[in-house]
């Protein structure tokens, strides 16, 4: 056992350090600092800075421009990420339908979309939840159809996030209602311009459009767009759900956003009072002890399999950026009222951004397998309960 | 960095592993040894001396093994599985760490020579009535005349104080700091009186008239610094024991809910328990992380870093005590209150290691005073 890095692995987070905090464009980074949303055009232009060093997609096969990374560098390649306030290469393409593509994919889909999805040239979307279909995603109700060489899929998709955005969206989809739930379903890759398909923002709590419904009317797609065989989309879909759950963690970012409360806090006289000093300690112990579970994590998980302890990242993780969201709030205290007021308010603008970013992260503990399912597996898979 | 054991610590561990689950896998064995004086198994204690555990941590001059943190850490978390009654931890660890940091040669070889061979138990006398976890004495002052010293005061609780062939007694100097003392359990005008703990182990109040006492190494030297540092060490080994403890009673606890049937059908096929038990698992992870953290610390860290390392993993190792304790009771219901079965064992033995160096409020204290020292913490050097 020992603490330190190897002198290998210390130039290699010295590397990523150098490269996040020198090519990836100042507004962009300053922008995640400041906790603006991006737009579109900062979202697509970091991926493709990324992409353009071969640092975009690591986790995938080599020949698809992954890197062979051992689990630890992979580690601090997305630690050096957080702390630079780069953004992470979007989830959609970079941890969910890229490493399916390339796990399930005919070699036809793999070129066919691979390099597109890694250089963000398409923006995937996810169409997995339904109105009736939430953490029991298997009982979705979306059915495809067969129609010569055509599926006809209708039905309705939610929480669809940034589906605005979307050029394309990887759709779980009934092809057998007369099995078992599970073992009805395929996985299709949906353009978003088929005629049928429509988009529909739904306002958050936060007062943005993060998420959307799409829905499916008579939408015709080409059997070829099938990702791996018939009725076997919930296999594609567990092994995407487990890469999501990995991914999912902020420990970086959250790292990052605490540091700042700190100064926050220095600044409005805060940081003397024993209770808030007390409240900070304890959320900083807290996210030390899950940066290092991460790292024992990663350590244990050389087989490529998702570790079991992944869940615990995921729950505490999620839980821990909550915390520290709610924390900035209760700094801002009444200027946090002042979420609607323009930059010429007197206010400072951590405080008047603090209650929307604190409404929006209460989501982070519903995606990628609620906090419950999280406990679900820890209690099955590692308890035997 | 590397969170794993190589071949000899490996090794170390399924030793000590066998050695302890031998003689308390069976908690009718552990209930049996705790109720007698002097609260452990003397036969155990020799073995544990055979097998070399006794001397972990000091030099081989001085009679032991010269291992580091890691096995040590080893040992503790072992004997925390199955809650070993063994002083392990107040007598090798923290009283027989004060002699190696502080002592002469000679003392050192002496001391813990006889502790490393298993035929001298240590007692750590640094704990005063009224005081919290202080590395300096004020109860009890330390008198010279023509070279020889004298102890007079009091110290309580002072873990196996009874049964002690040596007390490590630490005591206000005439110059005001704070110093050393060792104190031969036959000494003249030392009372001591002991008593069982809640865990099962024994304590004692010790009070000194005039005692004689050895200045352990250079005589009138403050070392209150060297306290400090050996009781981190011992903080952080404390810790490494509560995760074994922790480790066992979420175990017990999952094996209690797939086999307890109420309803017709068993316990865990009740969400509102499964869920947390799965708290549970989460809590010990995160507190497994920084015992395991601070330990590789002591390793490698300066002494303010080893402090600051012992201040983390304590935080979150008691919090989890609490946590995992509390539940496991919980969780079993009305069997978990007995003597009996082993849980309340568990939760009684992680409720005397959250008070015998500091608890969670004392730990946050200090973190909370320097908060505002660092902008993020890091945990690689």
């Amino acid at each position: 056992m020992q603490l330190e890095l190897s002198a290998e692995d210390a130039a290699f987070r010295d590397e990523m350090r150098t490269f996040f905090t020198t090519e990836v464009p100042q507004e962009i980074r300053d922008a995640v600092a400041n906790r603006r949303e991006l737009t579109k055009d900062q979202i697509v232009e970091s991926q493709r800075v990324l992409n353009a060093h071969g640092l975009a997609v690591p986790n995938w096969p080599v020949e698809w421009g992954g890197k062979d990374w051992s689990p630890l560098r992979r580690h601090i390649w997305h630690e050096e990420m957080q702390r630079a306030d780069v953004p992470a290469p979007l989830a959609f393409n970079a941890s969910m339908i890229g490493p399916v593509i390339a796990h399930f994919g005919s070699q036809e889909i793999k070129e066919r979309f691979l390099p597109a999805t890694a250089n963000l040239d398409i923006w995937w979307s996810q169409g997995f939840s339904e109105p009736d279909a939430g953490s029991d995603l298997a009982s979705l109700r979306t059915t495809a159809v067969r129609d010569g060489d055509e599926f006809v899929v209708n039905g309705q998709k939610t929480w669809t996030t940034l589906g605005q955005y979307g050029d394309w969206i990887f759709t779980l989809v009934r092809t057998d209602p007369d099995v078992k739930k599970q073992a009805g379903i395929s996985m299709l890759l949906i353009d978003m311009t088929t005629p049928g398909l429509t988009v529909r923002p739904i306002e958050l709590i936060d007062g943005g459009y993060e998420v959307n419904e799409v829905w499916f009317e008579d939408v015709r797609v080409p059997v070829g767009n099938m990702v791996g065989e018939l009725n076997s989309g919930w296999t594609q879909a567990k092994f995407l759900l487990g890469n999501e759950r990995v991914g999912v963690a902020p420990v970086g970012a959250t790292k990052r956003v605490l540091a700042q409360a700190k100064d926050w806090a220095r600044e409005t006289g805060q940081l003397d009072d024993v209770l808030t000093a007390s409240r900070i300690a304890e959320l900083e112990n807290e996210l030390l002890a899950l940066e290092l579970t991460a790292l024992r994590v990663v350590a244990h998980s050389a087989d490529g399999k998702p570790h079991p302890a992944s869940s615990v990242l995921k729950l505490k993780g999620t839980e821990l950026q909550q915390a520290v969201s709610e924390l900035v709030v209760d700094l801002a205290g009444p200027a946090s009222l002042a979420s609607g007021a323009g930059d010429d308010s007197d206010l400072p603008w951590w405080s008047r951004r603090a209650t929307p970013a604190y409404l929006n992260l209460r989501k982070a503990s519903i995606y990628g397998g609620s906090n419950e399912v999280q406990r679900q597996i820890i209690a099955k898979t590692i308890l035997g309960l | 960095m590397d969170f794993t054991y190589d071949e000899e610590q490996q090794a170390l561990r399924e030793a000590v592993r066998g050695l302890v689950g031998k003689a308390y896998s069976d908690y009718e064995q552990r209930r049996q040894t705790v109720a007698a004086d002097p609260g452990f198994d003397e036969a155990q204690w020799g073995r544990m001396a055979e097998m070399g555990l006794l001397g972990l941590p000091f030099s081989e001059d001085d009679g032991g093994v010269g291992a580091g943190p890691v096995e040590i850490s080893i040992v503790a978390e072992e004997l925390g599985r199955v809650v070993a009654p063994e002083p392990y931890l107040a007598s090798v660890v923290w009283a027989g760490g004060l002699v190696s940091a502080v002592g002469t040669a000679e003392q050192r070889a002496e001391v813990l020579g006889a502790l490393s061979a298993g035929e001298s138990v240590l007692a750590p006398a640094l704990a005063e009535p009224g005081r919290r976890w202080t590395n300096d004495a004020t109860a009890t002052t330390a008198v010279e005349a023509g070279g020889s010293w004298t102890l007079t005061g009091a110290k309580e609780p002072v873990i196996q104080g009874a049964r002690a062939d040596v007390l490590v007694v630490s005591a206000m100097l005439p110059s005001g700091g704070t110093g050393l003392f060792l104190v031969g359990g036959d000494a003249e005008g030392m009372t001591r009186t002991g008593y069982a703990t809640h865990d099962g182990g024994r304590a004692a109040k010790v009070t000194f008239d005039g005692t004689p006492a050895t200045p352990l190494g250079e005589p009138g030297a403050d070392v209150a610094a060297s306290i400090a540092t050996v009781t981190d060490l011992a903080r952080i080994m404390a810790c490494n024991e509560a995760v074994g403890a922790m480790e066992t009673a979420l175990r017990t606890t999952s094996a209690y809910l797939t086999s307890r049937k109420q309803f017709g059908v068993t316990l865990n096929t009740f969400q509102a328990l499964t869920f947390r038990a799965a708290d549970m698992y989460i809590s010990l992870e995160l507190a497994k992380s920084l015992a395991v953290w601070a330990t590789m610390v002591v390793a490698s860290g300066s002494p303010a870093e080893i402090a600051e390392a012992a201040q983390r993993a304590s935080l979150q190792v008691a919090r989890a005590g609490r946590h995992i304790g509390q539940e496991a009771i919980q969780l079993h219901g009305g069997i978990g209150m007995t003597a009996e079965y082993s849980i309340g064992a568990y939760t009684s033995r992680l409720t005397f290691l959250d008070h015998l160096l500091g608890d969670a409020t004392f730990h946050l204290r200090s973190l909370a005073a320097t908060v505002g020292d660092h902008a993020e913490v890091d945990p690689l050097p």
